[in-house]
């Protein structure tokens, strides 16, 4: 897809300060999230399961209710004036939520109406048309499969031209082809500078379509960056040699690899990018060889999202 | 106010009705016309009047408000149930509408089926009694109340549930009952006296009552008593859809 550009000293259209949830069992789902999402980017929200992603999707949208904090959206306030901000915000749920009898056309037009749009017919057939679903107006809903099911409740939610759209896990469960095809429905919408906002737990996702990418975990937000910048952390792989020999320091000849010596002098890790057209192994193996030392194992660990995770939470500890 | 939202919920719940048609309205004229052959007829003929009024059309009022309050409670409950259980009710919850606007729409949807229903029922009972009505305002003024008091009450019975068997409940357990106790086939000048007392905690004895009243002038319970325990039921049902909706309860986490 399209490289990043730089963004623009964008505002930001949602603000997030200091929101908590804690469910009636007590468990606590958001620990004091703050966050900014900017007027027209594309943001993914990357975490796990039981991160919290639905849960704030929900605050913001008015289906749960916060037990502190506020949510600006458009600079009012979600609660106090939820008419305002309801009505630039669609929402695709995670859930397949569907009625049963209702075709189409009509469950795409009572959406539009609860949003307070007057009907529109040509307006709803233009939005059918263009997540091909021409062909399934008349269809009753439950006839569909689920990936058609999905582009109905983006149509749904779309329905009343809303500014800020999420979605909640779009591609989860869904072949990779429908994937692609909806991955170019979001840079779409984009274009026509609808901000948008969506989880996953697809690293490739949110790696594939999203401006920003925000991390979180156990009601967290860890770190919130550039695509671009979270990447790079994420893509970086190492090479653990494991030398016959002890030694007490790397042989200035290998300075140039920033090896690191382990406490034992039994080996050197070497950090690279995998996503890099050079990853210097080569170089590297020959200079070691130069060096004159001997090797008795090589073997490589990549740091998963996982690890990222664990890695973010000590730091934040 | 949000009124294509109240539209779009209305129509939205009109067709809902309209999909199922044949067994909203033919359920409950065959069972009007069941309730005539053996009441009416069968029995009716060993009972010659009510209070001046012949058996056949004393029933009638009875008949339609059984009718209309099981109709508006299982119209309306399961309006709102049945989002409640596919999950659709998200789009409700995060649209920019407010709890009064929902009531009119989901409410208003369930008021008209009953009322429907209420008007083939009295056109139904018309082919097999003669029916009079005293005073026509009041009998319409009865009949709407009963529509949305009742709506309501299933809406929040809808909004409470949280299974089919919970939604069934209260209209088999309790609203029936209370309809066949509330004098639907009888004055309860019929009864022994400790019925009759018994029988005056019953409210929908005073609604039924009040009914009749507006087609006979013949009343178990005075009129002016009837129409506020109506409407005092109204409003206090309106409160608890609004205390639920502001509170989120069952709705919201
Ligand atoms: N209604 C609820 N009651 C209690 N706990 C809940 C409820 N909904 C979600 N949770 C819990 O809150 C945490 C966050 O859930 P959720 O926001 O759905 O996470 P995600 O969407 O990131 O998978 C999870 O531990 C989940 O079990
Ligand atoms: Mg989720």
């Amino acid at each position: 897809m399209t490289e990043t550009n730089t963004p623009v000293a964008r505002e930001p259209i949602v603000r997030i300060r200091g929101l908590n949830k804690t469910y009636e069992n007590g468990h606590q789902a958001l620990k004091g999230v703050d966050l900014d999402i900017l007027n027209g980017e594309i943001l993914a929200l990357l975490g796990p399961n039981g991160a919290g992603k639905t849960t704030l999707i929900s605050i913001i949208c008015g289906l749960v209710n916060a037990t502190g904090g506020t949510v600006m959206v458009g600079g009012y306030d979600n609660v106090l004036e939820y008419r305002r901000t309801r009505s630039m915000i669609g929402l695709v749920p995670q859930e397949l939520a569907l009625g049963a009898f209702e075709v189409v056309e009509n469950t795409v037009a009572l959406s539009r109406g609860l949003f307070g749009k007057p009907k529109d017919a040509e307006f709803i057939k233009n939005l059918l048309a263009k997540l091909s679903l021409g062909d399934k107006a008349a269809s009753p809903v439950n006839r569909l499969s689920g990936g058609m099911k999905r582009r109905v409740l983006i149509a749904k939610a779309l329905s009343h031209e809303p500014r800020i759209l999420f979605l909640d896990e779009p591609t989860a469960g869904v072949d990779v082809e429908l994937r692609k095809d909806m991955w170019s429905v979001i840079d779409e919408l984009r274009a026509d500078g609808v901000t948008i906002i969506l989880t996953t737990h697809y690293i490739e996702e949110a790696e594939a379509i999203a401006d920003r990418v925000g991390v979180i975990n156990a009601g967290e937000i860890l770190v919130i960056e550039d695509k671009q910048v979270l990447m790079e952390k994420l893509g970086k792989k190492q090479l653990v040699i494991e030398l016959r020999n002890t030694i007490d320091t790397v042989p200035d000849s290998l300075a140039k690899h920033e090896l690191q010596l382990s406490a034992d002098g039994s080996s050197l890790t070497f950090t690279y990018d995998v996503r890099s057209e050079r990853t210097g192994i080569t170089t590297l193996l020959n200079d070691v060889q130069a060096a004159g030392l001997v090797l008795k194992d090589l073997s490589t660990s990549q740091s998963s999202l996982e690890d990222i995770f664990v890695n973010l939470v000590k730091a934040d500890a | 106010m949000n009124v294509e939202a109240i539209k779009a919920i209305y129509a939205a719940e009109m067709r809902r009705t309209r999909n199922t048609l044949m067994q909203s309205i033919a359920s409950p004229v065959i069972s009007t016309c069941l309730y005539f052959v053996v009441f009416g007829s069968a029995i009716g003929s060993r009972i010659e009047s009510v209070e001046g009024v012949s058996y056949g059309a004393f029933i009638v009022p009875g008949l339609m408000m059984l009718s209309l309050l099981t109709q508006s409670i299982s119209n309306a409950s399961f309006g709102i149930f049945f989002p409640k259980f596919t999950g659709t009710v998200y789009e409700v919850l995060s649209a920019p509408i407010s709890f009064f606007e929902v009531i009119l729409g989901y409410v208003g949807a369930a008021a008209t089926k009953s009322l429907i229903i209420g008007i083939i029922i009295l056109i139904t009972a018309s082919f097999f009694v003669d029916l009079r009505v005293a005073h026509p305002v009041w009998m319409v003024t009865f009949l709407l109340m009963t529509c949305v008091a009742f709506s309501l009450f299933g809406f929040i019975i809808g909004l409470w549930a949280d299974n089919f068997e919970k939604l069934q409940i209260v209209p088999l357990l309790i609203i029936t009952p209370l309809v066949f106790l509330g004098g639907t086939f009888y004055s309860i000048d019929m009864l022994p006296p400790l019925w009759q007392k018994i029988s005056l905690l019953n409210p929908l004895l005073y609604l039924i009552s009040g009914f009749r009243w507006s087609f006979y002038e013949v009343a178990d319970v005075n009129v002016v008593l009837s129409l506020s325990m109506t409407a005092a039921f109204m409003v206090g049902c309106l409160i608890v859809v609004w205390y639920m909706f502001r509170t989120g309860y069952k709705l919201k986490q």
